[in-house]
């Protein structure tokens, strides 16, 4: 009977370990000091697609999806949105924020070493062979509808949780400098009453020491190599808007000291040179509109608004990841496009022509160098 | 009650164009002035498949996509031609079931035990006594509650039912039946439903060289439920009319599972469910005039709430409510003509304790005017519906959104004297509102949508014989075919940075489907009839939304373009048995086809057994389920596991 014959086919075929691809790019720089790029794709929320491509300069290989190739035992693969990427030392560091989970890899083979289970972390930072993960979760105490976040110091080598320090709101990007540690707090759970200050942490005895007020929401937080730091407020997406602002030394201590009039959504920094782009809704047009530009870090003027020069602009929907190769300039910006396909990365020469592009995992947003000789 | 829309004329012009087999009862009836019959699942056919629910009923339909997130508790919504949820029209005893908040009915929460009928409509119901609202939906599934019958000298009936099986079900049922006057009757059903909802679901992948690369078992954390249904109907005749009076509430507390994500087994969302409605209807035949008049109360109150100390902590309670009412009139212009007017009214509004939410209040009128043809050879109607919708936003008033929607619907006989072959066509065009989150919902909604539109073009044939004795008992072939285009689509658009999305009209959707059903039953001996039937549904619905887009012309997500089912059923002397296999081909999860999306095609073979015995006066009956026999793992959902084997045996008693 034709039941009985289907009652045969009951037994599936096995799935199989999901297959890294791989592009030809072609862009071969054997000489040069970086060995490649790991891109972590952050993937849609509950789709646990978040994948790492890593790009190898020697062959000039993109290689889509390696982690489940390289580590085939682990159960549902890397994980749920991955937020950050990192290569300290011989290792690299994923932050997977709702796989609650920091993995630890080994930089050259991809490898995995193990993981730090860290509730709802965001951004990891390394000095002095200890590593800080900032976590939106801090103790739930007075108000267990809006606990603070904290910092999670962990050791690069034993890969245990250290100390910990409970900082502001819903904290993201950190910075380091002279042994204090600085946090950007969003307080994105608490809209609209924002966090709007950064977090000065003693690394020393690890406490909290100060609480610099910024602007709301904030979001990116880099160093300059001129002693500054540099953070992005999100603003509340109504009437505050989206701005850059500078921090610098005033009386020994960190203070506001500029606030750009542009809005910004990502930034980074390579030598004297700040590059950022801003996307924003225009509820008029129906449509992102979106800036590219450069401040020079010297006299802190704008040195262009559209840092890309042959109109690949216009093929990007949603820009999402930003970083500049350090030996070589390249600048490295991802598009997202609709979130829920795969995402494409292009390279531009510093000049801001499109010297490649190729397809991504879903959602491309952050990259880390690997220099050679780790 | 239930079929208020075919109302008094039904039952005494139910067309006995079949012999109404007690056991295969899938399109075997048809209702007066319907022009493509339904499919349909009743009496014992429905009883014996392995069903929690009509959501698991719906997928022996052919054309139809359940999504299933799992488990007792897990939401199920239906999706008729790949058109999408939002464009299928749920109806309980004869009038719609409603979510203006997100468009979805959670057909999960219908559970088979006093549903006597189900039926799926492509397009519309074509008969034309029926409220405007019916006009309107690109596809329909109308459930039917049990209608009390009495035997001779009986006034009551009454039935006591005991559930029990995995995921620590319990499941008691009551229902009695009174026979209040040679004229009214009254039902009161009632039913209480609780589970752990743990079940054990396994993830395993293999290298390409077939080592094991990991394996794993666990236990499905925080799909619990317990929930409760109670029902009230009376029912009444009087001369050449009728009507019914229904009162229904609905609570449930459940955990919302969540998907299974790397280092992630456990979540903490849990939803509690407060729905009641109380519907009247009542119908009239004068001489060349019939009408019936539906109305409608309906609260709704949804409250959830995220306790996963790890994210955001949520704590929001909706409050929907629903009054409406509807006149549907035909006049007969000849024996053989018929024309309809229909006017309908409906208020929705939406309340919140979100922050800045926007209250909206929906007035909906609409407008049906339809004739119908009943030739020898010939069956044809018309009809065009007017939707004039206006709403109030943060106390604003909104500009009014109308659509002026056409449908045909055909059916000849083609030899004359021949009429078990029949061939069928109909066009129609119908569209969706956005959902109130669509427009209004904090930060995403976009109050300039459009509606969502699609056009419905349909050619198919069916063949059939019944008779009453010999081996032979009956069969049934149908074939149909079908393009529908959708336009306007409503899609998540992102929003500048981090995830904050707006919705757009900007989709394209082209389907083309073909769904082929077979059924036959044999006698072999008088005391053994064996029924088998299958329906198989090609689909190919691409996005052809932009060709710049990576996804363009790729098949859109979680539609199979192979998809079918086999039920096999056999009864003799009391006993029953039933074997269901139900495929689902590949599919992919998200936009693009390719190898990162691709979910694995699924099948699942489901076994009961049933004995019916009578002892002094009193019926019972035993049915003992086995489903996913063969204990696949397998997610309809991506990261949404299913259950593997599991069992269920339900105690029934009739008095």
């Amino acid at each position: 009977m034709v039941a009985a014959s289907f009652l045969l086919l009951g037994c599936r075929g096995d799935s199989l370990v999901i297959p890294a691809e791989q592009n030809r790019v072609g862009d071969v720089d054997p000489d040069s000091p970086v060995a490649g790029f790991y891109l972590l794709n952050e993937g849609n929320m509950g789709s646990n697609k978040c994948t790492l491509d890593f790009y190898d300069y020697s062959t000039g290989v993109y290689w889509r999806n390696i982690y489940a190739e390289m580590n085939p035992g682990v159960v549902k693969e890397l994980g749920d949105v991955g937020n950050d990427i990192k290569v300290y030392g011989s290792k690299v560091y994923a932050v997977i924020n709702c796989s609650h989970k920091v993995e630890v890899l080994d930089a050259l083979t991809g490898i995995r070493i193990g993981q730090i289970d860290i509730p709802n972390c965001r951004y990891i930072q390394f000095h002095n062979g200890k590593a800080y993960v900032s976590s939106y979760v801090g103790p739930v105490q007075i108000n267990p509808k809006a606990p603070k976040g904290m910092v999670y110091e962990i050791d690069t080598e034993s890969l245990a949780v250290t100390r910990t320090v409970t900082v502001g709101y819903q904290p993201e990007e950190m910075a380091i400098i002279d042994g204090y540690l600085y946090v950007a707090n969003s307080g994105g759970y608490r809209e609209p009453d924002y966090d709007n200050t950064v977090s000065v942490v003693d690394l020393e005895s690890f406490r909290q020491v100060r609480l610099i007020p910024v602007a709301i929401n904030l979001h990116r937080l880099r160093a300059d190599g001129k002693g500054r730091l540099w953070v992005n407020s999100r603003g509340n997406h109504a009437d505050i808007p989206s701005r850059l602002l500078m921090l610098e030394r005033g009386g020994g201590e960190f203070r506001l000291s500029e606030t750009f009039p542009f809005p910004c959504s990502n930034f980074t920094i390579h030598g004297n040179r700040l590059y950022f782009f801003s996307a924003e809704w225009n509820e008029d047009t129906q449509n992102n509109s979106v800036g590219y530009g450069v401040i020079d870090l010297d006299t802190l003027e704008l040195l262009t608004d559209n840092f890309i020069t042959d109109g690949t602009e216009r093929k990007i929907a949603v820009p999402y990841g930003l970083a500049v190769n350090p030996a070589n300039g390249d600048i490295f910006l991802t598009d997202a496009r609709n979130y829920v396909s795969s995402g494409t990365l292009y390279c531009f020469s510093p000049e801001g022509k499109c010297k490649w592009s190729v397809r991504t995992g879903d959602i491309p947003s952050s990259i880390a160098f690997m220099e050679k000789g780790n | 009650m239930g079929c208020c829309v075919a109302s008094g004329e039904a039952v005494a012009d139910e067309m006995p164009d079949s012999v109404a087999l007690p056991e295969v009862q899938v399109t075997a009836k048809r209702r007066f002035d319907e022009v493509i019959p339904a499919q349909r699942l009743d009496g014992e056919a429905l009883q014996r498949l392995n069903s929690n629910s009509v959501a698991d009923a719906l997928r022996y339909f052919s054309g139809v996509q359940v999504k299933d997130y799992g488990g007792v508790g897990g939401i199920k919504t239906v999706n008729v031609r790949s058109m999408g949820t939002n464009h299928t029209g749920v109806v309980y005893d004869g009038i719609a079931l409603g979510n203006a908040q997100n468009g979805q009915i959670d057909l999960g929460q219908f559970s088979l035990d006093n549903v006597e009928e189900i039926s799926l409509y492509n397009g519309q119901k074509s008969d034309i006594l029926q409220p405007a609202r019916d006009f309107g939906n690109a596809g329909a599934v109308y459930m039917r509650t049990r209608t009390p019958k009495f035997s001779v000298g009986k006034s009551y009936n009454a039935r006591a039912l005991l559930r029990s099986g995995s995921f620590d079900l319990l499941n008691p049922a009551a229902l009695v039946e009174l026979k209040l006057s040679e004229s009214v009757n009254a039902s009161l059903s009632a039913e209480w439903v609780s589970s752990s909802g743990k079940y054990r679901f396994r993830y395993r992948r293999v290298t390409p060289t077939g080592d094991v690369a990991y394996d794993t078992t666990a236990v499905r954390q925080n799909g619990d439920i317990e929930a409760m249904r109670a029902e009230l109907n009376l029912n009444g005749t009087f001369s050449n009319g009728e009507w019914h009076l229904k009162g229904y509430h609905y609570n449930s507390e459940r955990g919302i599972p969540g998907a299974i994500v790397n280092n992630v087994w456990r979540r903490g969302e849990r939803q509690w469910d407060n729905n009641s409605f109380i519907q009247g209807s009542f119908s009239r035949d004068f001489d060349r005039f019939s009408t019936l008049w539906n109305a409608k109360y309906a609260f709704y109150r949804t409250h959830y709430v995220n306790n996963d100390d790890r994210q955001m902590a949520v704590d929001n309670l909706y409050r929907q409510r629903e009054f409406y009412i509807s006149t549907a009139n035909r006049f007969r212009i000849m024996r053989f003509w018929h024309v309809s007017l229909s006017y309908d009214f409906q208020w929705n509004t939406l309340s919140s304790d979100m922050r800045d939410f926007a209250r909206p209040d929906r007035y909906t009128h609409l407008l049906s005017v339809a004739t119908a043809l009943n030739l020898p050879q010939v069956k044809l109607q018309g009809s065009v519906l007017g939707t004039f919708i206006r709403d109030y936003a943060e106390g604003k008033r909104m500009p009014y959104r109308n659509a002026l929607t056409p449908a045909l619907y055909a059916s000849v006989v083609p030899v004359r004297g021949f009429r078990p072959l029949e061939l069928r066509a109909f066009f129609k065009q119908s569209f969706r509102m956005p959902t109130f989150n669509d427009l209004y919902y904090a930060d995403m909604g976009n109050s300039r949508l459009d509606p969502e539109r699609v056009t419905q073009y349909n050619v198919g044939a069916v063949v059939q014989a019944n008779s009453s004795k010999g081996f032979w008992r009956g069969w049934r072939g149908s074939v149909d075919a079908y393009i529908n285009n959708v336009r306007n689509k409503i899609v998540a658009y992102p929003k500048g940075q981090q995830f904050r999305w707006t919705m757009l009209n900007l989709g394209k959707v082209r389907i083309k489907g073909v769904d082929v059903a077979a059924s036959v039953t044999v006698n072999p001996v008088s005391t053994l009839e064996l029924t088998l039937r299958g329906q198989y549904t090609f689909q190919e619905a691409i996005d052809i939304t932009d060709p710049l887009d990576s996804y363009y012309r790729d098949q859109i997500p979680y539609i199979p373009r192979h998809s079918g089912s086999v039920v096999a059923n056999a009864s003799w002397r009391g006993w029953g048995l039933n074997y269901s296999f139900i495929y689902v081909g590949e599919r992919y999860n998200q936009q693009e086809n390719i190898i990162y999306n691709y979910t694995e095609p699924w099948y699942t073979s489901d076994v009961s057994v049933s004995k019916d015995l009578r002892i002094n006066g009193i019926g019972i009956r035993v049915l003992v389920e086995v489903n996913n026999l063969l204990s696949q793992d397998y997610d309809v959902i991506a990261n949404y596991p299913m259950p593997k084997r599991n069992f269920r045996a339900t105690l029934t008693v009739d008095i």
